[in-house]
């Protein structure tokens, strides 16, 4: 019991954190029906900007936002490959994450930068929050649910609560505008969109932009959780937005905009237990994970339609032999 | 209204699929004029539309909406003065978005985009209204996402879509022809309807000889890139499919290929 606890929570709040990069994938991937892999880069960009901004001695919360501009700016690149390039997207997308490659080299001149006795964005809040001594009672909770373990602080998690949902509310009423209804219909029917005099070039350049600041503010965040921004951490970070995101739809549905925002979120606190648990298995190393992500997302992506498969299968049986035994009882 | 001088564009020039799809275009259109294009396929029908909307641009020739040149104006802007219904029922909507927010899409044609919200209250009665005109009871499912509608209900729609922010010229693309017989009556109707009550200066491409005889009050037959005969007002009413065939074998020297063409 004792450790479950523990490795639940710490799952729940990187989850919150990741949730920001899952709703910049879901912008990119479902609103405009991009597949945009410049994420595993400006993932990075997001996390290099960041950190060296803060060794620096540039204050965190404004190192954070250079590293969203940071991405829009990448997205805004591949956005222009894209549609004044005409270039495909999936291209786009690749030849964008490999030149980020270097580019985040370029800006931390080292393939990893460590932020350990750096002020942090959560830091900086934690001897806040320690003082409010709301965690006590919080860690009572804990203590009480059996766990010996309690978390260090509750801050990180309850800030990184506050500004997902910030950021799903800001997305939500986004969407709804007259310029987020054109980005809408900009994936889902261009041509028609440009019809109703759209300039869908723009839309797409800032539609991804918005896509990539989001996934580096995430970056920003993981660099500052972690204590350290590597070149290498964003390795198949697309594959994990996109688990994210199948995760939350298969499990919360895609009824509106706001309950498939609040289901990405879900997904990717889903898809941090998930692999959390796996890794408890004996047999399965630290290195195994992005195997365990490839799993997962086939599995969200099949499981679904089996079982809808096997529902309907079951549905036409029992409707056949009902038939079956009415005409029987009708010929006896 | 719209003015086409001496338009030609050639497609595949200088190889062995060299094309002429239109040759020295002049169309004049007036305020409320409503004009019916026929001819085979090939004829250059869908060159013209594809023209006056922007998504082509001429060689030659220039294209005038109310006396301002747009020949090289992109499509997307030129599109603030354009309404136009295309022939697959599924490409004049956005089918994940609802009903209210296609209307809304629509609505912001002749506007700047904002990030104001796009569907308000104010906006849903005025779109409940306009839906009322279509009398297909799609004012009471205005959150029912536009890809579980009909064929029918969906050309419909975008019919409305084109035509309620009354842009200055409307462009019929053989919008009925992927529809059963009854629904496409009732889209002709609609269509008379939409454009006598918002006086819109209308061009229809149309396979069906009896629509282009039956709406509009000018008609024009094009060939091979070239507009062959062109018939307006009383003359247009006493005209029949055969006399329009009679014509084309006069001008032509040819039966007309299409069967399609002659059987509608």
């Amino acid at each position: 019991m004792d450790g479950i606890l523990i490795s639940l929570f710490s799952a729940v709040e990187s989850g919150t954190i990741y949730a920001l990069m899952a709703l910049g994938v879901y912008l990119s991937f479902r609103i405009l029906d991009f597949p945009d892999l410049t994420v595993d880069g400006s993932f990075v960009t997001g996390g290099a900007v960041a950190a060296i901004s803060i060794v620096n001695g540039v204050p965190p919360v404004l190192a954070t936002f250079y590293a969203a501009i940071a991405g829009f700016l990448a997205g805004v690149i591949t956005g222009i490959l894209n549609t004044k390039g005409k270039i495909n997207p999936l291209l786009s997308g690749i030849l964008m994450m490999i030149a980020l490659y270097s580019i985040n080299l370029r800006i931390m001149d080292k393939p990893n930068v460590a932020l350990l006795n750096e002020p942090t964005m959560f830091n900086q809040i934690e001897g806040f929050w320690a003082s409010l001594g709301i965690d006590n009672f919080l860690n009572g909770i804990f203590t009480l649910a059996g766990s010996e373990r309690v978390p260090g602080t509750w801050a990180i998690l309850i800030i990184m609560v506050i500004i997902t949902l910030i950021i799903k509310f800001l997305t939500d009423y986004f969407l709804k505008t007259e310029v987020g209804l054109a980005l809408r219909a900009t994936g889902d029917n261009e041509r028609m969109i440009r019809s109703f005099s759209a300039n869908t070039d723009i839309l797409t350049i800032v539609g991804l932009g918005i896509s990539n600041a989001l996934v580096a503010l995430s970056g920003a965040f993981i660099a500052q959780y972690g204590g350290f921004s590597d070149v290498n951490m964003g390795i198949g970070m697309i594959v994990i937005g996109l688990a994210s995101v199948i995760i939350g739809e298969a499990l919360f549905g895609t009824k509106t905009i706001a309950r498939t925002t609040l289901a990405v979120i879900g997904g990717a606190i889903a898809y941090r237990i998930v692999l959390t648990f796996a890794l408890k298995f004996k047999f399965l190393e630290t290195g195994d994970a992005k195997l365990i992500t490839a799993v997962i997302v086939i599995v969200a992506l099949v499981a679904p339609k089996i079982i809808a498969t096997q529902k309907e299968a079951k549905r036409k049986r029992k409707k056949r032999a009902m038939l079956a035994s009415g005409e029987g009882a009708n010929n006896a | 209204m719209l003015s086409m001088q001496d338009i030609a564009i050639t497609f595949n020039e200088g190889t062995l699929d060299e094309k002429k799809a239109l040759q020295d275009i002049n169309l004049e259109m007036k305020k409320g004029d409503f004009v019916t294009v026929i001819g085979s396929n090939g004829a250059g029908k869908s060159t013209l539309m594809n023209m006056i909307s922007g998504s082509l641009k001429p060689d030659i020739g220039t294209v005038k909406i109310n006396d301002k040149n747009v020949t090289m104006l992109p499509e997307y802007k030129r599109s603030q003065f354009i309404g136009r219904v295309f022939q697959d029922p599924m490409a004049g909507t956005a089918p994940t978005m609802t009903i209210e927010e296609n209307l809304a899409m629509a609505y912001a044609r002749n506007k700047k985009r904002t990030l104001k919200i796009g569907v308000s209250k104010k906006r849903k009665a005025l779109f409940k209204e306009y839906l009322e005109t279509l009398h297909l009871g799609l004012e009471s499912r205005l959150n029912a996402k536009v890809g579980m509608l009909s064929g029918g209900e969906r050309q419909a729609l975008s019919l409305l879509m084109a035509t309620f922010t009354e842009p200055n010229i409307l462009l019929l693309d053989e919008h009925t022809a992927a529809l059963d017989p009854s629904r496409a009556e009732l889209i002709t109707n609609l269509t008379g309807e939409v454009v006598e009550q918002f006086g819109l200066t209308t061009l229809m491409v149309t396979h069906n000889m009896q629509q282009a005889l039956d709406l509009g009050n000018r008609l024009i037959m094009m060939d091979k890139g070239q507009i062959i005969l062109e018939v307006s007002g009383e003359e247009k009413q006493k005209l029949t499919i055969e006399k329009l065939l009679h014509e084309f074998q006069r001008i032509r020297g040819t039966q007309m290929e299409n069967d399609r063409a002659i059987l509608g």
